[in-house]
């Protein structure tokens, strides 16, 4: 959710305004930010973003070597060489493309490459369907990426920006993946307000061109930790039970700085642009007072503070929070935030089979150690790109109202707009 | 450790003749291709450095060395996942005196896509503190014929600037001797066994360096580590070449074709004497031409082996050599003769 601002540094008369959709924000943001090799293959929705970027490099706009592989398996491979290769990388996909990159996404976040992917969120196979739901970025959740999920074309935008400066930060070393929902945002247009180029390469920094240093026996000094025919270095080696968890606890550990970077990057970025959504890693509306709450991931979000604004104007006591740091999961401010509430209904756009919905798990650990525990109930809702409607929506909080009353839950798993 | 430099040339004596590789920023010039067997002893160091864990007669770590004597400067090596890469970095060792990547077992082809494109973007924006960095790919013939074709045709249809050299010890030998696309016709693996049925694989191998030449790169070539002169001199052309190229460098497997520890070499000259493995190069301009051992065997037919004299040392074929297979013998060396018959057609320096 944007919210006011004093005075940012770039006021908003000196920003561009421009109407593109959720695709094209995310291309824009990447020519802005310097990525130096692009590697990518077409899938809808997310096609619009190569397309776009492929016209930087035919009109000579940008520097970056374009690659056009032939998978998203060699999309994310290539970005992984280049990153490691001392490069700024990015690409895009969606559901079976991200799929088809699973293997590479352990790789990357495990080297510890900066590396940017744009979601643009899409149900997986089969039946095949090209719309828009999380079962996509659902799959990769534990492959040791950061995953930032935005609710409009604005903060697509200005999230992919951020996701640089997260990534390259040296407390986190871990890639990016920025999820904005398939057709909803991904094709909508909105007016957005863009920064000057030279404002975004200072917000960066320029170039990636300072690397993280490490510490190999085989050298006096610390040395920058890229392919360097000045100082040579193995990526990738085999490491066995003597080394193997050792590394796994270094990836534990940068996870747990990743939501103080994303909270000062947000906070950098509405010094300079007068918009932040939340705290960066979650955005709560009406959560005070209410005793209904619910989570949602996405463009819902939008929808569903839509409905409390309406509920609230009534007089009843309910609230949401939109996650927007999805991995590494906030357990700790989630549950700091949801003390006292009533009940919690968990919207998910997309289940684990056999299970509940992805974060409604995440969300009954959170609350598991609070003495006093609100009730749960998990909606899963829109598989497919099926629409979330204000009335559907308006009706989940009615039903969660009333539990708040009778303290009694039917059914913890629910499915909204779904045929009989 | 005190600070490494750039091998020394000629190496003092009583110097390490083992060292890391170090170009310092702003490094320029070329490293001499050195072809004088003596002088290359005295001259060369090697890019995988002694330590690694292959197997006492594995030739891709000989492969490795020559490959890297012909080195031009700074070098990048991307690996595939298989015996060369697992054998010689278990952390926290490593032999590599290069910067070297290894990614996954399929993508050896695509992570040097993205390595390339890196090296060309960091010189157009004046970070590349070199004028050229050369990027060399090593993979087995499971992630090259098989696994890893999708990435080797992409990348290769793409025209980055590599090198990719494949070792062919013709099965999947680092999960223990499986049929690969590289596996020649009859041979005995885990998964092609010899059975009271099925006398080993039924299927001919792939014509992978064919293939390659299909693509249109600038530059495929074969090898063996025999033919070691040959292989250097093909490596450096692919890595001089703009654009795509790659080497087919056959890598006899002690433990999977189950021949002697002493004989790699030995086996690999026979490969080359008996047809099955001829040497040959392709360029655009110039088509097929024999190399070596090949074209003498084309200008001299006398010369050419049977395919016993190839068989005869390795475990994997011996059910050829009973009474009873006779008849699969000759299908072999029909098999190897249509091969070398179709190559002599094609090959540009053949006698007609």
């Amino acid at each position: 959710m944007t919210e006011a601002v004093k005075t940012p540094k770039i006021p908003p008369e000196k920003q561009i305004l421009m109407t593109v959709n959720g695709d094209e924000a995310v291309a824009y943001a990447a020519k802005q930010s310097l990525v130096d090799v692009v590697a990518a293959y077409p899938i809808t929705p997310q096609t619009i973003i190569v397309e776009k970027f492929s016209e930087f490099v035919a009109n000579g706009e940008v520097h970056t070597e374009f690659v056009p592989v032939e998978s998203e398996h060699s999309a994310m491979s290539a970005c992984v060489g280049a990153a490691a290769a001392g490069a700024r990388a990015f690409t895009a996909t969606a559901a079976n493309g991200l799929a088809l990159m699973w293997e590479i996404l352990y790789i990357a976040a495990s080297l510890r490459l900066p590396i940017v992917l744009a979601v643009a969120n899409r149900a997986l196979s089969a039946p095949i369907n090209i719309h828009n739901d999380h079962s996509d970025a659902y799959g990769m959740r534990d492959s040791g990426w950061i995953q930032i999920f935005v609710e409009n074309v604005q903060e697509a935008y200005d999230t992919t920006i951020q996701a640089f400066k997260i990534a390259e930060d040296e407390r986190v070393l871990l890639p990016v993946a920025v999820n904005l929902d398939g057709f909803f945002l991904s094709h909508t247009l909105e007016n957005i307000r863009m920064l000057p180029d030279e404002e975004v390469h200072k917000f960066l920094g320029g170039y990636r061109k300072t690397y993280p240093k490490v510490k190999v026996d085989y050298f006096d000094e610390e040395v920058p930790l890229i392919l360097n025919p000045a100082r040579p270095l193995s990526f990738g080696p085999l490491d066995l039970y003597d080394y193997y968890y050792e590394h796994k606890m270094h990836q534990i550990e940068a996870m747990k700085r990743v939501p103080e970077v994303v909270r000062e990057v947000n906070e950098k970025w509405y010094e300079l642009t007068g918009r932040k959504y939340g705290d960066g890693v979650l955005v709560p509306y009406g959560v005070e007072d209410a005793d209904v709450v619910v989570t949602v991931l996405g463009s819902t979000g939008g929808t569903v503070r839509h409905i409390v604004k309406k509920l609230r104007s009534r007089g009843y006591k309910v609230g949401t929070i939109r996650i927007r740091l999805f991995r590494p999961f906030p357990h700790k401010e989630l549950a700091e935030l949801l003390k006292g509430v009533k009940v919690v209904g968990v919207m998910d756009r997309g289940i684990s089979f056999g299970s509940y919905g992805p974060s409604f798990l995440d969300i009954s650990t959170a609350l598991y150690d609070l003495k006093e525990r609100p009730l749960l109930v998990n909606y899963v809702y829109g598989l497919g790109g099926r629409d979330a409607q204000p009335e559907m929506i308006e009706k989940m909080f009615m039903e969660l109202l009333e539990i708040a009353k009778t303290g009694e839950v039917k059914e913890k798993l629910r499915f909204l707009g779904v045929r009989e | 450790m005190p600070k490494q430099t750039l091998p020394q040339v000629p190496i003092k004596k009583g110097e390490p003749a083992y060292k890391l590789w170090i170009f310092e920023p702003g490094w320029k010039g070329e490293l001499p291709l050195i072809l004088n067997p003596r002088q290359l002893a005295e001259q060369k160091r090697p890019a995988l450095l002694p330590g690694h864990r292959l197997c006492a007669g594995c030739a891709a770590p000989i492969i490795v060395k020559l490959a890297s004597f012909a080195f031009r400067g700074p070098t990048i090596v991307v690996n595939a996942t298989g015996c060369l890469e697992v054998a010689t970095t278990i952390f926290p060792y490593t032999s590599w005196a290069v910067p070297w990547i290894h990614n996954a077992f399929e993508n050896a082809a695509s992570t040097g896509s993205g390595v390339e494109a890196a090296i060309k973007a960091l010189k157009k924006t004046g970070r590349l503190p070199y004028e050229h960095v050369d990027v060399v790919i090593f993979g087995g013939d499971g992630g090259t014929f098989d696994i890893g074709f999708q990435a080797l045709s992409g990348a290769a249809e793409r025209g980055h600037d590599f090198l990719y050299i494949l070792y062919d010890n013709e099965a999947y030998m680092n999960t223990g001797i499986q049929r690969s696309g590289g596996t020649p016709p009859f041979a005995w693996t885990t998964t092609s066994p010899v059975g009271k049925v099925i006398p080993g694989k039924q299927q001919a191998k792939k014509p992978i360096a064919d293939i390659m030449v299909a693509h249109r790169i600038p530059y495929v070539a074969t090898a063996t580590p025999a033919h070691w002169l040959d292989l250097m001199k093909k490596v450096r052309k692919g890595i001089e070449v703009d654009g795509p190229a790659f080497i087919h460098a056959l890598s006899p497997c002690d433990r999977g074709w189950r021949h002697g520890t002493e004989l790699a070499i030995e086996i690999a000259r026979r490969a080359v004497d008996t047809c099955y493995f001829p040497l040959w190069e392709w360029t655009p301009e110039t088509g097929y031409m024999l190399t070596d051992r090949s074209l003498a065997i084309a200008r001299n037919p006398s010369l050419k082996q049977p395919i016993e004299k190839f068989v005869e040392v390795q475990g994997r074929f011996k059910h050829l050599l009973k009474p009873e297979n006779r008849e699969l013998l000759k299908k072999f060396q029909e098999y190897v003769d249509l091969v070398w018959e179709d190559l002599l057609k094609r090959a540009a320096n053949a006698p007609k």
